[in-house]
């Protein structure tokens, strides 16, 4: 898709941290229970993962299939992929009790990187990142926003509202602000 | 004369000296100073002006407990009025000023308040307010208002920012001193995770000072050790400079960190607010000396015997040449002790005891100073500094025995536990009489989410006031902190306080206790607002006596130290009053925060840009560009309207509506909310949902609703769009996508949980665009790419497609009363199309248009808007939008609420239009007039407006709103009430004010 | 600032996390109710000083509603459970019953 842009262009900004807005960036949101017949295909077909359990994030790279809540799961996938996971999603489920919508346009996506990462987040998030587990997709609210994030080796993926995007950067930028380590 | 001495001060550095101002005057410091110390090393004894009387105040203090030092600090962006100068430390380039004085410090004219004193006895400020109300308006306040008040708000925007963060932990020990150090030591071997906090830049609280040994070491010294050991412990975390501020519900602490106010303008945060999360709480926040009540205690140069001492070790301050001690405990011969070693000299020590025996009077004794015991004092002299000391038996009425010369006065009146952060959330105190304080009740303890302790009291907090019991009390409380989290582990090091025998205190309250009218009136005990001895005895003789009523009615309390000092005093001087004891005159409810925190930590982020977040359309930079002028939509921002030129709001509004009638306009609709609900039992799910049938609704096509809360009041509305057999797409309100959304998953997870439907809020995946107006059509086909003719795509119906390359869904609905396309296209190319649509329509004429446009549009039509017609009193049969609501339906959501007899009534407001005689514009807010008054004296009304604008497509004012009769009374020429003179006289009309047979959007 | 943890993800939720949604346990009165069973479905609200029932939803987490057991005066929370109970469950109400031995039930 040509005209597909992120909602901040993909701005970026340095701190005692790195934030970076990315994307735009694939997903579907998936409302099935889990014991709904051909979900694990569904998400293996769509994500290349197994049915994520309670609060966590399965998957790698690009591709990853999160928890959001008991009935509902977030595929996280590249930006022009979602047509083809979409079909193959309703052909696995098809016939079941599933919704599953396109998501990626409604969403932005920041990066936050750095040995101290958590402590930009930390600023802003009611969680104890000390016990966050290494592949928990945690969903709180950053300031006064609703916000997802997940941790990998090099800091943060966070997703929030596109709506708020500016809003998100602005929280970010603030708090990765050099000299407020905490 | 107040002045530094030559040698020693443990927390200064003389090799770097800090350059300072106050009231414009420079004086010099050292690193490590607080602002108060170095005030009196330049001999700055007066600091201020009280707040009713303006008598000279001088420090008091040396720590958070300071009523009297409060300066400005600062100008401009950084300027901050009531800042502690005991609390505030010394930077180079400080510039301060004292408050609460006109025109200058030493020459105050307010100071004849003071003279007026007997007429501004307590209760003063109550009784002016009660009674006569003339006097208070045009006498009392002006003079008050003139006179009086602390320091002066900034003027200009904070120059810092500030921020706050979340914490988590086992065991947070609030408060630095040896007993809060034992507990990290403790908990941190234990393993646990451990916050620990200090209020000052330094560790290890008064031991130091006071000359205790721990561990066979100085006090300092095993201070240090032990910092050295938590460092190492990665479980430990350790915050200085950061005040426990409040303690609230299940584990929650506030603290206030004060990040940069020593290093003003280098970049970090000025504050940051911690929001700490913690299993066991641990307050080890020491105890505040108390004052003695005798007359002159106000005058500067009387200061708290442990904060003199403070001054001499901390900071080499001498409070001046000769210093009387007065106390009734033994505690205040270490300030005795400690002046003497720094080469100064102590007169007299006035003990109000008859007998002194223990290890520091005997101390003393050798030392050669001189002790009067049973002994107080009369009277202190001096104006702006103490000048001498009358002395007189503490068991009489206060005939003066002697008199002393002297630059000071240390008193001491016992100490008080800090119980501030152990009371915040519901602990319990109890009367310890060998102390004659409160202290925390480990029995009645503020209670956590499992019900059980929350918070342990350590040290001189929990009452434990000598250094060898503090350090005990502090292992067993940490001890019991522990086996609330489960580990029952006996701690495995436990440091110890060498004994000091110190002999009791013994209470005293006023001296000499047989102390008249006279002399009480000159006894201060809360010295910022002016209460003294007098003031609480009359409130009790005037009847108030409860205990919160004597705070208020004196203002005892109730100034920015909220009575650290004078708190017990005044108790016990009103429980005196009432021939009651002190437990049962009971103590003030003590609340957060323990000291003040500033509103920009309280803000923490929220200022600026990121103040609130701010929604904004994928288009929202277009808009920008083009100069729009927005209005908030919840946190939306939408274009009201695009002026050009120099064109009026009223002038571009009416440009849009007129060229959107006559060309083609296109409006940013991507707030409209957009929820897809999908299930095999979705359609039964929305026929409860909305009033009207949605499960009929053909795929492919369009059909308008309404929603309703239980009550039966109308909450939103908006088109919903079959598209396949299980699926529906339901658009709300731009304002109420996320409650709609959140009232449909509240039904179904609730109450009809058993339904398998589900939703998803799709609002902002999609970018919307409205393309309205005769022209409109021809747009799209320039675009290309789907047949959107009449035929194939006629009112009410939607397709999927493509224009101009772009994937779209196209739906054919109207709130213009034109023809008119709504076009969904994803987000991410909600720009590129919008531009598109703008490229494609120049030729014909196409033009953004902002929501005023939009709303006069409607209104032309008659349409109702959500929020202007309704505003949650309203039933959608109010509105003449009886069509709407299905009668077949056996239930839906609002049905019972609207079948009450009040809101079936015919006598309700309805839905009219209304059309002013004159062509002008109805005020917003107005009320139709109706003859006669009402119970309450008021004139009667029949009805008011709703929604006015000026018509530009009319030429004149238009309007709707509810008049009783509704459509009924059509003809009627009513009167509409303005604030500013005649009423104006309208029309009833039909509300459709432009094409009423709909054939412009039906082409 | 309570917390309350909830029982689909297992976040031990802050309350900003959380919105507020009152009374549990009410039971829905539609066409054909009495006037007084209306009333008291719509309006007429428990407001006890001990135990308590009510409704929450972890707005800012997995967006579910449940349901907490909690002592209004003390803030003890005594367990939180699904919203699709009819009531609460046996074992959580003889845990109340046990910790209050005045408290005379749900209903
Ligand atoms: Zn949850």
């Amino acid at each position: 898709m040509s005209n597909a842009v992120s909602a901040l262009g993909n701005v970026s900004y340095n701190g005692f941290a790195q934030i970076s807005e990315i994307g735009p960036i694939g997903m579907i949101s998936l409302r099935a229970k889990p014991d709904v017949k051909g979900l694990d295909k569904a998400i293996k077909a769509a994500v290349g993962t197994k049915v994520p359990a309670a609060r966590q994030m399965e998957g790698a790279q690009e591709r990853f299939a999160g928890w959001m809540s008991p009935d509902e799961y977030l595929l996280v996938m590249p930006y022009a992929d979602t047509g083809a996971a979409m079909a193959a999603i309703d052909k696995a489920l098809k016939g079941q009790h599933y919704l599953a919508a396109v998501v990626s346009d409604a969403r932005a996506v920041f990066r936050v990187t750095g040995e101290k990462a958590d402590q930009v987040l930390a600023k802003l998030s009611p969680v104890d990142f000390a016990n966050l587990g290494a592949q928990e997709l945690r969903r709180t609210r950053a300031a006064q926003v609703a916000a997802a994030f997940w941790r990998d080796d090099s800091g943060y993926t966070l997703v929030c509202f596109r709506s708020v995007a500016t809003y998100m950067m602005g929280l970010l930028s603030h708090s990765a602000m050099t000299g407020s380590e905490l | 004369m107040s002045t530094r001495l030559s040698k020693g001060g443990r927390l200064i550095d003389r090799s770097k000296v800090q350059n300072f101002t106050f009231n414009g005057t420079a004086m010099r410091g050292y690193q490590g100073d607080t602002l108060a110390a170095a005030l009196l090393a330049n001999d700055q004894m007066l600091v201020g002006r009280s707040f009713k009387y303006h008598r000279p105040r001088g420090i008091v203090g040396s720590g958070p407990e300071e009523p009297n030092a409060l300066v400005n600090l600062g100008r401009a962006g950084r300027s901050e009025p009531n800042q502690r100068a005991t609390t505030t430390e010394l930077f180079d380039g400080l510039e301060c000023a004292s408050q609460n004085h006109w025109p200058s410090l030493n020459y105050d004219v307010g100071v004849i308040n003071n003279t007026l004193a007997r007429f501004l006895p307590g209760g003063f400020y109550y009784k002016t307010f009660m009674y006569p109300r003339a006097a208070w308006k045009h006498l009392f306040e002006p003079i008050i208002r003139a006179s009086a008040g602390l320091g002066k708000p900034p003027q200009e925007p904070d120059a810092d920012r500030y921020e706050q963060a979340y914490a988590f932990c086992d065991v947070l020990i609030i408060g630095g001193g040896i007993a809060g150090l034992q507990a990290a030591l403790i908990a941190g071997t234990a393993g646990l995770r451990v916050i620990l906090l200090e209020q000052n830049a330094h560790w290890g609280g008064r031991a130091p000072v006071d000359g205790d040994v721990v561990d066979g070491m100085p006090a300092a010294e095993w201070v240090a050790k032990a910092l050295q050991d938590l460092d190492k412990m990665t479980n430990v975390t350790l915050r200085n400079r950061c005040t426990g501020a409040g303690v609230y519900d299940h584990g929650y602490v506030l603290a206030d960190e004060k990040v940069a106010d020593h290093t003003p303008g280098d970049g970090r945060p000025k504050h940051r607010l911690w929001r700490i999360r913690a299993g066991q709480i641990l307050t080890a926040t020491g105890a505040i000396e108390r004052p003695l009540s005798f007359a002159g205690n106000d005058i500067p140069g009387v200061m708290l015997a442990a904060s003199t001492r403070d001054f001499v070790v901390n900071f080499a301050v001498s409070p001046g040449d000769r210093t009387v001690i007065v106390t009734n405990n033994d505690d205040a011969y270490r300030t005795a002790i400690a002046l003497h070693e720094a080469g100064l000299s102590v007169p007299c020590i006035v003990d109000a005891r008859s007998t002194v025996t223990g290890d520091l009077p005997l101390r003393a004794k050798a030392l050669g100073l001189r002790i009067a015991t049973g002994m107080g004092i009369a009277k202190v002299s001096g104006g702006k500094r103490v000048t001498k000391v009358a002395l007189c038996m503490q068991a009489g009425e206060g005939a003066v025995i002697e008199e002393i010369a002297c630059e000071a006065v240390a008193m001491s009146g016992g100490w008080s536990p800090v119980v501030h952060l152990w009371s915040h959330c519901g602990g319990k105190l109890t009367w310890d009489t060998t102390h004659a304080h409160f202290r925390p009740d480990a029995t009645r303890p503020p209670t956590g989410a499992d019900g059980a302790a929350m918070v342990v009291a350590l040290g001189a907090a929990n009452g434990a006031m000598t250094a060898a019991d503090a350090m005990v009390d502090a292992a067993n409380g940490t001890q019991l902190a522990l086996k609330a989290l489960g580990f029952d582990a006996k701690p495995k090091i436990v440091s110890s306080a060498a004994p000091v025998q110190e002999a009791e205190m013994e209470p005293v309250w006023i001296m000499p206790y047989g102390a008249g009218v006279k002399l009480k009136s000159k006894m201060w005990l809360d010295y910022q607002n002016d209460v003294k001895v007098s003031d609480v005895q009359l409130a009790a003789r005037e009847g108030y006596s409860s205990v919160e009523h004597t705070k208020r009615y004196t203002t005892l309390g109730m100034a920015t130290d909220q009575g650290k000092l004078s708190n017990i005093n005044g108790l016990a001087i009103l429980a005196d009053a009432r021939n009651a004891e002190i437990p049962q005159v009971g103590t003030t409810t003590f609340r957060p925060p323990y000291t003040p925190v500033t509103l920009g930590a309280l803000a923490g982020e929220s200022r600026g840009e990121i103040f609130q977040p701010l929604r904004m359309t994928p288009m929202h930079a277009w808009h920008q560009t083009q100069g729009a002028y927005f209005e908030p939509v919840g946190l939306w921002r939408r274009p009201y309207t695009f002026p050009r030129g120099g064109e009026t709001h009223a002038q571009s509004v009416a440009r849009e509506v007129n060229n959107t009638r006559n060309a083609l306009g296109l409006l940013d609709a991507s707030t409209l909310g957009k929820i897809i609900v999908k299930g095999p039992d979705a359609g039964r799910f929305l026929d409860m949902l909305y009033t009207g049938v949605m499960s009929s609704l053909p795929i492919g096509k369009c059909r308008y609703g309404l929603m309703c809360s239980e009550q039966g009041f109308l909450s939103d509305d908006g088109v919903v769009a079959r598209i396949d057999d299980e699926t529906w797409l339901c658009h709300t309100t731009s304002g109420g996508a996320d409650r709609i959304h959140a009232w449909m998953e509240d039904w179904l997870q609730c109450e009809w949980w058993d339904w398998q439907v589900y939703t998803a809020n799709i609002t902002e995946q999609l970018a919307q665009v409205a393309v309205v107006g005769p022209n409109a059509r021809k747009l799209l086909e320039k675009m290309g790419g789907m047949d959107v003719s009449k035929e194939t795509l006629p009112f009410m119906q939607w397709a999927d497609g493509t224009l101009g390359g772009f994937a779209v869904r196209v739906y054919r609905i109207s709130f213009s009363g034109e023809l008119s396309y709504e076009i969904a296209v994803a987000a991410s190319e909600g720009a590129a199309f919008w531009a598109a649509l703008h490229a494609a329509g120049a030729e014909l004429g196409a033009m953004p248009y902002g929501t005023e446009a939009l709303h006069i549009m409607r209104a032309e039509k008659g349409f109702i808007m959500i929020g202007d017609e309704t505003d949650g009193t309203i039933i959608p049969q109010d509105l003449n939008l009886g069509w709407a609501i299905s009668k077949k339906k056996a239930d839906f959501l609002g049905k019972r609420g609207q079948e009450r007899t009040y809101l079936a009534s015919e006598d309700r407001w309805k839905l009219a239009g209304f059309e002013t005689l004159d062509g002008s514009v109805i005020p917003d807010g107005s009320y139709i007039l109706a003859p006669g008054l009402n119970a309450n004296g008021q004139g009667n009304t029949q009805g008011r407006v709703t929604s006015t604008y000026f018509s530009p497509t009319l030429g004149r004012g238009i309007a709707m709103g509810l008049i009783k009769g509704g459509l009924a009374r059509m003809g009627d020429v009513v009167d509409f009430n303005t604030l500013s003179g005649a009423p104006i006289k309208a029309k009833v009309v039909d509300p459709v004010f432009y094409d009423k047979d709909g054939e412009k959007q039906n082409v | 600032m309570l917390i309350l943890e909830c029982p689909y993800c297992g976040v031990k939720a802050c309350e900003t996390e959380l919105s507020p949604g009152y009374e549990a346990h009410l039971k829905r009165f539609g066409p054909g109710s009495t006037d007084a069973e209306f009333e008291d479905y719509m309006f007429a609200r428990k407001n006890p000083k001990g135990v308590h029932f009510e409704r929450w939803r972890h707005t800012y987490g997995c967006g579910k509603w449940f349901l907490a057991a909690r002592d209004t005066n003390t803030l003890e929370v005594f367990g939180t459970y699904p919203a699709q109970s009819s009531a609460p469950p046996e074992d959580l109400q003889a845990k109340i019953k046990a910790k209050r031995p005045d408290w005379k039930g749900y209903k």
